[in-house]
Order: C-alpha cells, then structure tokens, then sequence
C-alpha cells in the first residue's frame, strides 16, 4: 500500500508541475461546454423571406408587415423580377421567396392546386431547417390566406417546454468531454513512458501491473472530477439545464464512466507503437464514433440497423442516454439499470485488457 | 533550392510511408468519413415513436391512426388506454410522441365545433420533438382536408404551392457530404504537419537540421507540401466516392470547389504550423489541436447551422476557416453558385489564411 | 586565413541564469580544439551560438570570417554539426540518411552516390545500407553521424560530446576518426568530458560555470597546475565550480 503511495505522488507531481497541460485539461472542458452548449441548435431564428408581387397590394403589404414584425423572420424586401430568386440564394441572401400571382386577394384564396394564388419558394440545401422554416413562414400567413383549421391542435412539450436545445445536447456535450480529455491524457501519459523508457523502469520494479495503472489513474480520476463539477455547475446555472434526478446517482455513474474512459485510454496505449499512433487512435476511434454514433447530436433510432449495432460499443451513447433520463426527465437510478450494468461491464473490460497487455509485456 | 527541396520531399515521402499507421489511415480515413457518417449525420427523423391514445373510436379517428401507421415518419408503437398509461410507456419504452383523440371527435368536427386532438411530445430532444410535432400536424391537416372532400364539404384548405429549390428531393445526405470532406482536408493538412514537425522537435533531428544551410522556408514547405498533395488526392477519392455511391456530382463549377479546398488547405496548414509553434512536446500540441478541432467540428455549421446559434457565437464563427469552406461547398454542389456568388466567403477565407500565415512566419524561429 | 573561430566577450544569458559568461578565445584553421567541462559548464550552449542555432545576448565573434551575429546562416554552409543528441532520423536507412544530408548541402546526386559508397566501405556497414539507422549498434551510429556531419567536407566541425555511452574501443575507432578529418583540412571543435581524449586534443579550453578557466596545449596546462594528467587538473578545476 505504501509503495501504491509513492507511485500515486509521482504521477501527481508529474501533472502539477506540467502546469500548462493541467491548464489546458481544467480550462478546455470549461470553454466547450460555454460554447457548445449555447451553440448547438437546430433552432430556427431567424428566416430572410422576399415577396415577389408583380402586383402589390393592400394584402402583399400586409404579409409584408407580419414578416417585418415577427422576430424570427427578416423581410428582405420586394424583388423587381423572378430571376431574382435564384441570384439573392444562391448568395445566400435569402431563406425564402413568396410570389404571389398577379390576382392575389383574399377573396380568391379556393381556386384550387391547378392555379396557385401563391407559391413559397425555399431554399432546401438543408432539407430540415428549410421544412421547419416554411411550416413557420406558413403559420404566420396563414391568416391572411385561409380560414381558420376546423380541428384545433394543442402540443405539449414535455421535460423541456420551452423547446431549448441545450437540455438535449448539455447531457451529450458533458459525455463528451469527459470521455476525450480522461483517455487522452492517460494513453498519451503511457506512451511517452514507453517512448523515453521510464515506463520499463516501473515495469522491473516489484510492483504489480495493476499498482502502476491504478497509480496512474488516480490522480487523472481526481482532475476528471473537477471537469465534472465545472461542467455540471455551468450547466445548471449558464445554461439553465436542469438537475431533475438525485445528484448523487449522477456523480455515481459518472464516477464508472471516468474509470471506464481512464481504462480505456491505457489500453489505446497498450497498443499504440508511439505518441502519433495514440494520438491518431484517439482520434479516429474516439472523437468521431462518440459525435456520430453516440446519440449527441444523432439520435441513434434515426441511423441505419448495422450502425445502430455499432453504436452498442460506443460507452458514451449509453453514458449519455443515463445523463439525459437523470438531469432532464428526473428518472430514478432504477431507470437506468440497463445503462449502469453496460458501463460497469465495459470498465471491468477495459480494466482487463489494460492488464493484459501490461502482463504480455513482462514476459516478452 | 529547388534541388535541395527535392531530397527533403523524399524523405518526408518515404517517412509517411514507412510509418506502421499513416498509409493505413489515409485510405480508411476518407472511406469511413464518405461511407458511414452521411449515413449517420441525419436530422431527417424517421421512425419516430408514437402512440395513440383513441377515446373516439371513430372511422374519422380509425383513418387518422391508419395514416400516421403508414406514415415513413412514425412507428405506431402501442394504443394505451388512458394517459397515465401512456406515460409508463413513454418512461419504459422511450417513446417520442403522444396523441390523444378526444371522445366524440368526429361528431363535434361534423359539428364546427372544432375538437381539440392534443400532442404530447418528449422534448428531451427538442428537434425530434419538433420535427415529430409537425409531421403530425401535417398528417391531420392532410386526413381532415380528404375527409371534408369525400364529405362534400367546401374546402378551406389554402392553394399554397411549396416549391423546394436546389435540394428537390430534399435528401439530407446531400446536405452533408459536401460538407464533410471538411474533416479530412482538417486532419490531414492540419493536424499531421503539425505533429510531424513537434515530432522532430521532440527527436531532436530538428536541431541538426537548423544547424544546415537549409532556409526555414525550404524546410516548412518541405513539410507542408506532401500533405497538400495527399490532402488533395484522398478529396478526390472522397468526391468520386460521393459521386460513385450516392450519385452526387457539383451543380457548379469543380474548378470552385478545387480552387476553395486549396485555399482551406493553405490555412488550415498555416494553422496546424501555429500550434507546432507553440508546443514543445506532442502532447501539448494534440491537446490545442483537439480543442481547436472540436470548435472546427461543432462550430462550423457542419452538424447544427450556424443561423442556430446565438448571435455572440455566430460573430465568433467568422473567425473559423471551415465555416466559410462548408459554406462555398454546399452552394456550389447543391445551388451551383458561381465564383462571384461566393467571393464574400473567399475573401474571407483568404484574409484569414493571410493572417494566419502571418501568425505562423512570425512565431517560427529558427535560432533561440 | 590563420584563424576560423574568433571570439570575444560571448555571453548568453536565459533570464537570470548566464549560461556563457564572457568567453573570449579563438581556434587556428586545421586544429583540433577540445572544450571540457562539467555536465551543465555551458558547452553546448556555446556551442549552439556558433552553429547560428542560438543568438549570442551579447559580444562578437566571426566564423570562418563571417560575423556569428548577422551573418549566421552564412555560416552554416561552412559547418558541419553533430548534435548531442542523436539525430539522425532513425525511420530512414542509412543510405537514405547519407543521401539526404548530402542533398541538403547540395551535392549532386551522383557525387553523393559515389562518396557514399567509399565512406560504407571506409565504416564498413556496406551490408548495411538499407537497413533501418534505428537497428545500428550506437558505436556505428555515432560514427555515421560525424561522416554525414563532414560528407560535404566543411572548413570546420563542431561535435557536441560525439562519444557519450560508446565503448572504449569505438571510442578509439572514432578518434581515428577525427584525426583523419583533421588531417584532410577540416578544423575539429570537440566537447567532451572523457579527460583521457582531452590529451589528443591540439588545444583545450576548459569551461567552468560558464567561464573559461583555463586555454592551452594539453602540457601546457599539465606544467602550469602541476599536475601529471588532465584528468587531475579537470578535478582541481571542477571543485571551484559553484553551479549545481
């Protein structure tokens, strides 16, 4: 136990004294978790809408001033010629274009498909922000162009009623972080100690494989917590996301999720020749499965079957699904069960290859 | 030095290619970006869950629940029999949308009195939430307007004609591949020169180096200028890709998009030159590196727009090069914008990699 | 010209801590000048400044007759360098190394072709051209090194601590080495801190925190500290030494 001791001060004051590093590791989680969380949205806040009106009117003008009066839409103005259209968009000027047929009134609106009154023009590059937008731009004039709906609908939005994006990408963006900067710093940690040789200097000395993983692990769990309570801070207070669920359970599985992403970054070292490779490792089979197929911004029942499959070994996915159960919707651990049981599955998992690979090397 | 150049480009040649991982990832990089992620980067939500709770059991509720059944957007996943009902389910099973149809639905709708159906959508995630809100709406606006017609009733529907442009059949995939060849020029033109280059600091092969005649211009280009090459070749690997599998080819013109990935190589390489710079070992320059690509991923547009984010972080865009490269890539695949349609996003380009590039020369030094 | 390296009051200070303190001393063309001191006395830092690796934070000096101030990178077509670190790069084979180097200083390509195959023989790992630098034995990797610092025959080589961790007898082969530059005309500026190859040096020049202590023929410093080798007077030297 003393020597566990002695090996755990050596790495701690390893990490102390590259005070540059420790900087980087407690400041980035803080500034991404600013950025990202109030910058990824798929709100639509603003639309830029022209009206061609070969004729203009009392009801164009009357559009015209919804658009001008609604926050979220920008009225770009009338355009002289349909050619217009295409020039302002494809400058990226305009959103949207209404042309409105030269015999636009109100009392006309039921002519029938065959000969529109009107036509919403849009442009659909981002085939999803284009249909939110144009069921928005519809709504607002729909009261000019039609008669009131003879079924009333009402929605309700449940856990975030004011639609925020923050409550769905916060809990995603925290798995994130933590799951990037514990395995980094660990594998690159290891594979430098292979590079400079020190690593067989602790590899002769009578310790157990084990002790020096867990050594190396320890102060790297403690530094993971910190990010962890400046990242759950920020998000409750800057980002206004809720802690709904027992802040205890969160701590809890997230306290398997650092141990599982520490593990992991020790067996990316275990097999990476040098510093690039890890590096590069990290990279390739870190940062771009856990955006993609972790559910952070891609729900995962939206993918196809064999990449939802995929997903299953992505830790993140199931360490985001239990964030956004506990901090949003307010569930208790219990609904959580089949998360927690993955999580700690894949740690003990990690935990053994680690040791593995470190035995095999003994022996060679 | 045109000559020296030359065995410097032969031994960063033989270096890459001698290297147990990098010739590897330069195929499978470009294959895995091209193949997998259009298939995953969509916010075009299918399958979503929902149940319907009918307390009418009327044939105007039956044909409702028919359509949203048939409906690609929906997995009609359970009728439950009252809301707390419901509710258990949404918890177990992770359903997204609840709809309830109120008794005696369709006498009051024969009626005018106009009944209310209610939505209760998980907005835990808000865009599935909203997407699942309209497509709903749209279903009932689509089933009341053919009721009311077989009804004889007069119409009240209004004769808007939506017309998509550019992306007509509104794929999402075309959305991002363009897009998405982003992260190669940014990993392969940036991140790998720069940990090359600490690479050599760290070894110590750069102090011999610096101790020859070799100008630092003739040394960095001498870097630099092999993963232009490569960073060029796996783009056109990934748009043959593009064009191969999903049948997507420029609308525009391919000089643009060739002339706008030179461009973003340039300042993503004089980047990738700061950062080495700035670090004296290759962990503190994979941590920059990693800090900055995550802002380039999240922060460019390429997965959420940039009209999204509140106006502070959309001021801080403008100071992100791949902003400006994803722009010129969508319009000139999907709108074919000309050149003069995107010169905004090229000067802006060009004066960041100037400034960049600016940055980089000034903080390379070659004596201490 | 009588004199390649001239110096006067070079000084280098990083912050607080002076590295080079005022040295001042100058090396004869074809000679073989060894510069001694204790791990930290400042060698290779002074050492970087007259490769133009480092600038000087004060006082002048010319090498090979160009000023170490402004006309450094003139400089480095004169020098050969050999680092205290190894550095050749160890993912290139031998050949490859040579061929490189070579090109640097601008050779052509059938010159380097021709010297390279006389200098593999010279060391005799001609079976080794292609193999990898990183599976050569250290004595024959300290070797290459100094022949890919001389391949371009520089008017003068500087060698920071050549022989570190080489047993004695490639210590000797490598020796044999250097008088065989000597010979051909290229100045030699070795460090060391083997005192035993500070008697096969012309001239030494022993550094001790940062100064020179001492400058001179191997015997001339023998008679003036009465001493019977060098190693004694390095010891003598070595307890004025206050820097840890």
């Amino acid at each position: 136990m003393r020597r566990f001791l002695i090996f755990v001060k050596k790495e701690t004051l390893q990490i102390l004294r590259d005070y540059r590093t420790m900087l980087i590791i407690i400041i980035m989680p803080i500034v991404q978790i600013i950025l990202f969380g109030y910058a990824l949205s798929m709100e639509v806040n603003n639309i830029d809408v022209a009206i061609y009106a070969p004729v203009r009117s009392n009801s164009t003008d009357d559009v015209a001033a919804k658009l001008i009066s609604n926050k979220y839409t920008t009225f770009k103005g009338y355009l002289d010629k349909s050619t217009d259209i295409d020039r302002l968009m494809k400058s990226g000027d305009i959103d949207i274009a209404l042309i409105f047929s030269p015999d636009f009134n109100k009392s006309q609106v039921t002519q029938g498909l065959d000969n529109p009154t009107m036509q919403l023009v849009t442009d659909a590059v981002n085939p999803v922000i284009s249909r939110l937008s144009t069921n928005y731009i519809l709504q607002i004039i729909s009261d000019d162009v039609a008669t009131s709906s003879p079924v009333k609908i009402t929605s309700k939005m449940l856990y975030n009623p004011q639609m925020l994006s923050s409550y769905t990408f916060v809990p995603g963006i925290l798995g994130l972080i933590i799951m990037i900067i514990c395995t980094l710093v660990t594998s690159i940690s290891i594979v430098r100690e292979k590079e400079t040789g020190t690593m067989d200097l602790l590899l002769v000395s009578p310790s157990k494989p084990l002790m020096v993983i867990g050594a190396k692990m320890i102060p790297y769990f403690i530094l993971s917590c910190v990010n962890l309570a400046s990242v759950l801070i920020l998000a409750n207070t800057l980002l206004n996301v809720p802690i709904q669920g027992s802040i205890v359970v969160i701590c809890f599985i997230s306290f398997i999720y650092i141990i599982l992403s520490l593990a992991f970054g020790v067996s990316i070292s275990a097999i990476s020749q040098n510093q690039v490779m890890a590096i590069l490792i990290s990279a390739v089979v870190l940062l771009i499965p856990v955006i993609m197929l972790s559910g952070l911004i891609f729900p995962i029942d939206n993918i196809p079957e064999i990449l939802q499959w995929i997903s299953v070994t992505v830790p993140a996915r199931w360490y985001i699904d239990a964030m956004r159960k506990l901090m949003v919707e307010g569930l208790p651990l219990i609904a959580c069960w089949k998360q927690v049981l993955i999580l700690s599955g894949m740690t003990v998992f990690f935990i053994f290859v680690a040791v593995k690979q470190l035995n095999s090397k003994i022996k060679k | 030095m045109a000559c020296t150049l030359g065995f410097l480009l032969e031994k960063e040649f033989k270096q890459f290619f001698r290297d147990p991982f990098l010739p590897k990832m330069a195929i499978v990089f470009p294959v895995i970006i091209m193949l997998v992620i259009p298939f995953v980067a969509n916010l075009d939500f299918k399958n979503i869950n929902i149940s319907v709770i009918d307390y009418d059991n009327s044939p105007l509720s039956q044909r409702l629940i028919g359509k949203i059944d048939h409906s690609s957007y929906f997995i009609l996943r359970s009728m439950p029999k009252d809301f707390g009902d419901a509710m258990t389910q949404m918890d177990e099973y992770g359903l997204d949308v609840i709809l309830e149809i109120p008794k005696d639905f369709e006498k009051q709708f024969q009626n005018s009195q106009q009944p209310t159906l209610s939505i209760v959508a998980n907005a835990v995630d808000a865009s599935k939430a909203a997407s699942g809100d309209g497509y709903l709406k749209q279903i009932v606006s689509s089933t009341i307007s053919e009721y009311v017609e077989e009804q004889g009733y007069i119409t009240p529907a209004p004769n808007i004609v939506v017309r998509n442009m550019y992306n007509t059949t509104e794929n999402y995939r075309f959305f991002m591949i363009p897009a998405l060849t982003v992260m190669l020029i940014i990993i392969v033109c940036g991140a790998l020169p720069a940990l090359n280059i600490v690479k050599e600091k760290e070894n110590g092969t750069i102090e011999q180096i610096n101790a020859t005649p070799i100008g630092k211009i003739t040394f960095t280009f001498s870097k630099l200028i092999p993963y232009w090459i490569m960073g060029l070749v796996i783009l056109t690997i990934a748009l043959i890709i593009a064009w191969l599998l999903y049948g997507l080819v420029p609308m525009g013109s391919l000089l643009i998009v060739y002339a706008n990935a030179v461009l973003f190589i340039f300042t993503i390489s004089a980047f990738g030159l700061i950062v080495s710079n700035f670090s004296s070992t290759m962990q503190q320059s994979m941590f920059i590196m990693f800090f900055f690509i995550m802002i380039f991923v999240l922060m460019s547009g390429l997965l959420t727009p940039v009209e999204s984010m509140p106006e502070w972080a959309q001021t801080l865009t403008a100071f992100i090069p791949p902003r400006y490269f994803i722009e010129v890539m969508r319009a000139v695949y999907l709108k074919g914008s000309s050149f003069a349609d995107t010169l905004p996003a090229f000067y802006r380009l060009g004066g960041l990699t100037v400034v960049l590039a600016l940055i980089a020369i000034w903080s390379y030094r070659k004596r201490q | 010209m009588d004199k390649i390296i001239e110096v006067q009051h070079l000084t280098k200070k990083f912050g607080n801590f002076v590295a080079v303190d005022d040295i001042s001393f100058d090396v004869r063309c074809g000679e073989i000048f060894g510069f001694l001191g204790a791990n930290g006395a400042g060698k290779s830092t002074a050492i970087k400044m007259f490769c133009g690796l480092s600038r000087p934070t004060s006082g002048t000096g010319t090498i090979a007759g160009l000023d170490i101030n402004r006309q450094f990178e003139k400089i480095k077509q004169h020098i050969g360098y050999m680092s205290q670190r190894f550095s050749l790069y160890e993912d290139l084979t031998v050949r490859e190394n040579i061929t490189l180097f070579g090109g640097i200083y601008g050779l052509s390509r059938s010159d380097i072709k021709a010297k390279a195959k006389v200098l593999l023989e010279k060391l005799e790992i001609s079976h080794k051209a292609d193999d990898l630098v990183s599976s050569l034995p250290l004595g024959d990797k300290q070797k290459l090194a100094f022949s890919v610092s001389i391949f371009h025959h520089p008017e003068i080589v500087f060698l920071d601590e050549p022989t570190g961790g080489v047993d004695p007898a490639s210590r000797r082969r490598f020796w044999e080495m250097i008088y065989e530059a000597a010979e051909s005309g290229i100045t030699v500026f070795v460090t060391t801190h083997f005192m035993d190859e500070a008697e096969y040096c012309n001239r030494i020049c022993m550094m001790v925190d940062g100064r020179i202590k001492a400058l001179g023929t191997p015997s001339e410093l023998k008679a003036e500290y009465g001493c019977d080798t060098i190693n004694d007077v390095f010891c003598k030297m070595a307890v004025t030494a206050t820097r840890q």
